[in-house]
């Protein structure tokens, strides 16, 4: 194909998706659209599946059976929600096995807030309430995106999780409402998410690369800076609404232009989070990288015994 | 404090426990494994059953806390007995050394389960009858999941075969105790509420025995059973199932959460 | 030893409707495909039939193929009812 005959094809690809018609999987597409969708939703995968660990590291000590088998299902659909992403980023031609081994290598990036620990039950209030709450934020502008796979699998994550932020958001309410002792274990997650949830909306957008192409291809409706507003808009007057108090001094709202204003974010520590030096890096990803290796038999097994099952057909049919 | 659960002289309540304990018990031990399987699907695969079992548990539990009265609710009873109360098979308690280790146990239990639930609908007792209905659909699945991931471990690969006849010769020991009676056990059958177990026990090994035959496995062979867990004698390995079961409640007692 | 291959998962959500694709997962075999498919997509009742079919066996049209598979429909109106203009009065037809 010449450089001219490409070009034009770019020109048709944007106006489609300027008309705003999905893209599917075989159809013509530029190698970047296909390298950041592949980067974007393996991403978007990963993080649901290291997601599980911080959560995970609470279902054997769930204190009442109903929040037992509420955080379970909950854990479950991330489980869920990897899966369908996987299959949305394999339509591009990769296979779940090399997104695996990029995000067991440390090629491949996920959500960094997954690399704080979960210390009290109260931070699996807080991660539904606040770390559910910003990825519904970043989720929903995702299901109108231009790519179908994507935009499928996005529809049902959205339809899922609309149980999970209820879910966190009333453990906390329970805590705040419960003994003193309940309500500091819920202010101190609060103080402790807090934060990582602001930036886990994303860097600033001056310090933002792919912003301007993902707005073109729908991967981003609105910038990180928006995003993060939004949340903090939403967010506050929950908060307030059962008594537990925002960790930032600077917080105060803005009667003009009807937003909070919050304080600097400490963009230091999200890079060396980012970078692998967050508390639990090392943890999330050897869990990951355990949990694929020792099931390496088990994958083995289950393929050896379909091949045997089939020749046995084939044996019979002759 | 809650010597109450052992003295008190009820055998209904006892034997709910005796049947709602195992699916606790073993509910607890595959929520261990979320987010650690060997893939995605059965992962998901295997918390369903997870959440299947903590199901019945809460129906088992309510009724048992509507029997006892006063203030006892469903997680007094899931999180604040002593040990010696819980009484669970030893084979539920038995941990998940590997994927073999939880496939065998599940398939053990799920066998004894599905036979168990398929007499217990039977109860003169209306809500032991209800939930057993419910309960065998979901169990019915469970023993297929079960018995086809033993086939796939018993004629997958070498390792796959030596690892599965490995769990299954080790877990072996506890199967004669499911068919062990309790004193609140044969009251309850006198009464037509309960389940003769022993009358049980030769379709369980006929059922195993033919699935393993499948699978290119041998039934173990073992002259000596373990027991005690019925009695609340249990294994090492149910203070510490207990320590993160109850964490919470113990720490912080009387609180809503 | 291979990767568990690819499975496409078709769903009937009731009695009355067709199985529409719902999404795809990794099995060993059709059993398997099968069992995955209940656990991972009708976790919500969302189905009362389940459908897998190996990714592998599914033909696909080509998208280039579009123009000439496609358009040549486009300029058949006959086949649509709306084409046949009848008097007004004219009802149930």
């Amino acid at each position: 194909m010449s450089e001219k005959e490409v070009k034009n094809l770019e020109e048709i690809f944007d106006a489609k998706i300027a008309r705003d018609e999905k893209i599917e999987p075989k159809d013509w597409m530029p190698e970047k659209y296909r390298q950041t969708h592949i980067r974007q939703i393996s991403q978007h995968a990963h993080s649901e599946i290291v997601g599980m660990l911080p959560e995970g590291n609470w279902i054997t000590r769930a204190p009442t059976l109903k929040r037992k088998v509420a955080l379970l299902a909950k854990i479950q659909d991330e489980a869920g929600h990897g899966l369908y992403l996987y299959s949305a980023c394999e339509t591009l031609g990769v296979t779940r096995e090399e997104l695996y081994e990029q995000l067991h290598s440390g090629k491949a990036k996920y959500s960094s807030i997954f690399n704080y620990p979960t210390l009290t039950w109260a931070d699996m209030g807080a991660i539904g309430w606040l770390v559910d709450g910003a990825a519904i934020i970043n989720q929903v502008p995702l299901c109108s995106t231009s790519f179908g796979p994507y935009a499928r699998a996005m529809v049902r994550v959205c339809k899922e999780e609309s149980f999970h932020q209820r879910q966190g958001f009333q453990i906390m309410m329970t805590l705040a409402n419960g003994t003193p002792e309940q309500k500091e274990m819920a202010q101190d997650a609060l103080n402790r998410w807090w934060f990582p949830s602001l930036m886990m909306l994303g860097p600033t957008d001056d310090a933002s690369v792919h912003t301007e192409q993902s707005m073109k291809w729908k991967l981003k409706r609105k910038s990180n800076d928006d995003l993060r507003q939004q949340f903090v808009d939403q967010t506050v007057p929950q908060a307030d609404m059962i008594g537990l108090t925002i960790p930032d001094p600077t917080l105060k709202f803005n009667e003009d232009t009807k937003h909070y204003e919050f304080g600097d974010l400490d963009w230091d520590e999200f890079w060396q989070v980012v970078k692998g030096h967050g508390p639990c890096n090392k943890e999330r990803i050897s869990a990951r990288v355990n949990a694929w290796e020792k099931g390496k038999w088990v994958r083995d097994a289950a393929m050896a015994y379909a091949e045997k099952q089939e020749s046995k057909k084939l044996n019979v049919a002759v | 404090m809650r010597e109450k659960y052992r003295n008190m002289n009820n055998n209904l309540v006892q034997y709910i426990f005796s049947i709602a304990d195992n699916s606790l018990i073993l509910g607890q031990r595959l929520g261990e494994l979320c987010g650690h399987g060997p893939s995605l699907e059965t992962d998901i695969a295997m918390t369903n059953i997870s959440l299947d079992l903590f199901g019945q548990v809460r129906s088992y539990y309510q009724y048992a806390a509507k029997l006892i009265g006063n203030d006892e609710t469903e997680d007094t009873i899931a999180f604040l007995r002593k040990e010696r109360d819980y009484k669970n098979v030893l084979l539920v308690e038995q941990p998940n050394r590997d994927f073999a280790y939880s496939i065998a146990r599940q398939f053990l239990f799920d066998l004894y389960h599905l036979l168990l639930l398929e007499e217990l609908q039977n109860s003169s007792d209306a809500t032991l009858s209800a939930i057993a209905k419910k309960s065998i659909k979901e169990v019915s699945y469970h023993t297929r999941f079960s018995s086809d991931w033993i086939r796939r471990l018993g004629d997958g690969t070498d390792e796959s075969h030596n690892r599965i006849q490995t769990a299954l010769n080790d877990l072996w020991v506890f199967t004669d105790e499911l068919f062990h009676q309790t004193d609140a056990e044969k009251a309850m059958v006198s009464e037509g509420i309960g389940v003769d177990v022993t009358q049980l026990k030769e379709a369980f090994y006929k059922r195993v025995n033919t699935i393993l035959e499948e699978s290119t496995l041998q039934t173990p062979t073992i002259e000596y059973f373990q027991k005690g867990g019925k009695q609340g004698i249990h294994s090492e390995h149910m203070g510490y199932i207990l320590t993160e079961l109850q964490y919470m409640q113990r720490t912080y007692p009387n609180m809503t959460w | 030893m291979k990767n568990w291959p690819l499975w496409e998962v078709f769903i009937r959500s009731k009695n009355g409707l067709e199985h529409r694709h719902c999404g795809s997962l990794h099995a060993s075999d059709a059993t398997m495909a099968l069992e995955n498919a209940r656990d991972v997509y009708t976790r919500r009742m969302e189905g009362v039939s389940i459908w897998v079919v190996p990714s592998a066996q599914i033909t696909a049209s080509n998208p280039e193929d579009s123009a000439e598979l496609f358009e040549p429909a486009k300029d058949k109106a006959y086949r649509h009812p709306t084409f046949y203009e009848l008097p007004d009065e004219l009802k149930h037809m």
